[in-house]
């Protein structure tokens, strides 16, 4: 009997043994993800966005895996300020799994947009987003007519809801959005991930010099423990505090949960009929026919 | 006697192309000699079908299911559909087809409404467990969360059964902490342990594939009266698993693990009808 593990609830900060995933187990269920949830409607073909992270390496790795590089488009979409960096690590992954990078530069519509528009572009967030979004639309575009776009938000991003909502957290299928920035490492490594891109500080390279961890003021590490005790395994924030967490880190961190729900949702429809989207017309996305 | 167990991946509210995909597992099953093949959970419909229960579900005798009658002239069949009742409540079912006719349906009696599951919002309860005769002996049939609750398996097994058909349309999740899936290593302990003290074959058929994004972890079993597993299916593939049983095994572990004969359901019904307030049978 190996399942000595449930149930037992010890959290400890510091003490990631609690994140541990058997590698092998989930590469399985994340290729048959893929698999299942493209073949089912005649789609082979998935689209996704490598940035040079860790993320989407994982992504590309596990589609390659579930389609061939040949069914996979890899598209890498500069801004003139990515850095070069992201470029290289990029194209070490995309060598690694085989896959052809296409390279869209998408300087000249962000630029364009902003400059018929008052030209102020002092604002970065803002500027970060519609670059999300511009690539995001860049995706979509090369998945029609027969292909899917993955996404590659992990579920650190989605639960802190460190992403831009319709931009790089859209996407019609996402492997990986239920694993930790840590499990995520653990796997990506398994998979093969360029030991560059493994190691590097994770950033969205939005603008020279940004990190994840630098822009959050915590760790993947420190974020990770909290919201696998508090989603995972239901732990209230007063126990986790009372574990020895960081009263300051567990409370904003529940906050950024709270305040970022939205992104997380389908939009909101206004009820005033018998049958609503969303409310009470509910069927499966899996709507397969006869 | 050799059982099979179509572990397999039906295409979710697409009842015709499921159905012809069960003849085709059905063929493979007597092609291999078994005397019985029992599928998953829902297996003519798909899982998580949400407002499509309405709409593909059916009465026991109507013709979509008749495909089925006709396969099991020579093989006996046990499969999952979505039941309308005579009083249009809908039910998770499970039928059990042999020479050529529905011999029994088992409706779900718990129907998990919390975590990733909304059975209770779609569907109506099960009120019976009744054992029938199966062609691996007296057996009695257990939906999914049915085989969670202890108390199934052994009304079961306290009426006669020797064998538990268990279908199944597990989830796989909790992958965290290291180990195998949390809900694999539940459910293999729960086969085992059924098996072994209630001194009964357990036949447990999971699917696989994915509905709207959920895994269904596959895994599917043959328990021996022992505890011993006699055969299992490789999670998240699918598999015709054959095993081999010996309903004399029953006989002869029921004379070395005596734990059914010295049960004492009398005892057991006196407590809990003082538990909920009925009068004490005398």
């Amino acid at each position: 009997m190996s399942g000595d593990h449930i149930g037992a609830i010890r959290p400890r900060p510091g003490d990631l043994s609690a994140l541990r995933i058997d590698e092998a187990l989930v590469r399985k269920m994340l290729v048959s993800f893929l698999r299942n949830e493209t073949s089912k409607f005649g789609l082979k073909r998935v689209v996704l966005g490598l940035s040079g992270g860790v993320d989407s390496a994982t992504v590309a790795a596990l589609a390659v895996e579930a389609f061939g590089p040949a069914s996979v488009t890899a598209l890498f979409t500069p801004y003139r300020t990515s850095s070069d960096a992201s470029r290289r690590d990029a194209e070490a992954t995309a060598a690694r799994f085989g896959l052809r990078l296409e390279v869209v530069e998408i300087s000249a519509q962000v630029d364009a947009y902003f400059a018929a528009n008052g030209g102020d572009v002092a604002d970065r967030v803002r500027v970060g987003n519609k670059m999300a979004r511009e690539r995001k639309s860049i995706e979509y575009d090369r998945s029609w007519p027969d292909g899917l776009v993955l996404g590659t938000s992990n579920k650190t991003e989605l639960l802190l809801g460190y992403g831009t909502q319709f931009g790089d957290m859209a996407c019609a299928l996402n492997p990986v959005g239920d694993l930790y920035k840590t499990q995520l490492r653990e796997l990506a490594a398994h998979l093969g991930v360029p030991d560059a891109v493994l190691r590097k500080p994770p950033t969205a390279d939005l603008w020279s010099g940004q990190t994840d961890e630098g822009e959050l003021g915590f760790t993947y590490a420190e974020a990770d423990l909290i919201l696998y005790h508090l989603v995972d395994r239901r732990l209230r924030v007063d126990e986790l505090i009372a574990a020895g967490f960081d009263e300051r880190l567990v409370r904003r961190i529940r906050e950024m949960m709270r305040r970022s729900h939205f992104k997380r949702v389908m939009p909101l429809i206004a009820k005033v009929s018998l049958r609503t989207v969303g409310h009470d017309f509910l069927y499966p996305r899996d709507w397969e026919s006869d | 006697m050799k059982v099979a167990i179509a572990q397999c991946a039906p295409a979710l509210g697409a009842l015709k192309r499921n159905t012809a995909l069960h003849l085709d597992w059905i063929a493979r099953a007597r092609a291999a000699g078994a005397a019985l093949v029992v599928f998953p959970e829902l297996s003519l419909t798909g899982y998580y079908l949400k407002d499509l229960a309405a709409d593909l579900a059916c009465a026991p005798g109507d013709a979509l299911l008749a495909p089925l009658a006709e396969a099991s002239r020579d093989i006996d069949v046990s499969a999952g559909f979505v039941e309308r009742a005579a009083d249009a409540r809908l039910h998770i079912a499970q039928g059990y087809w042999s020479r050529g006719a529905l011999r029994h349906v088992h409706r779900k009696v718990y129907l998990p409404t919390y975590g990733i599951f909304d059975d209770g919002r779609y569907f109506a309860q099960g009120e019976r467990f009744e054992v029938f005769e199966s062609a691996t002996g007296p057996a009695g049939i257990a939906i999914c969360e049915d085989v969670w609750h202890m108390s199934t398996p052994y009304l079961y097994a306290s009426a006669g059964a020797t064998v538990l058909i268990a279908a199944s349309a597990s989830p796989g999740r909790g992958v965290a902490e290291g180990g195998d899936l949390g809900t694999a290593e539940s459910c293999h302990l729960m086969n085992r342990f059924y098996a072994q003290y209630l001194t009964l074959a357990v036949i447990y058929a999971n699917r696989v594939g994915h509905e709207d994004g959920i895994a269904f972890w596959g895994g599917s079993e043959v328990v021996a009266p022992d505890g011993t597993v006699l055969a299992r299916a490789p999670q998240f593939d699918e598999t015709l698993l054959v095993a081999e049983v010996d309903p004399a095994q029953t006989v002869r572990e029921r004379v070395r693990n005596p734990l059914l004969r010295d049960e004492r359901p009398d005892l057991v019904l006196a407590h809990l009808a003082r538990r909920v307030g009925l009068p004490v049978p005398s």
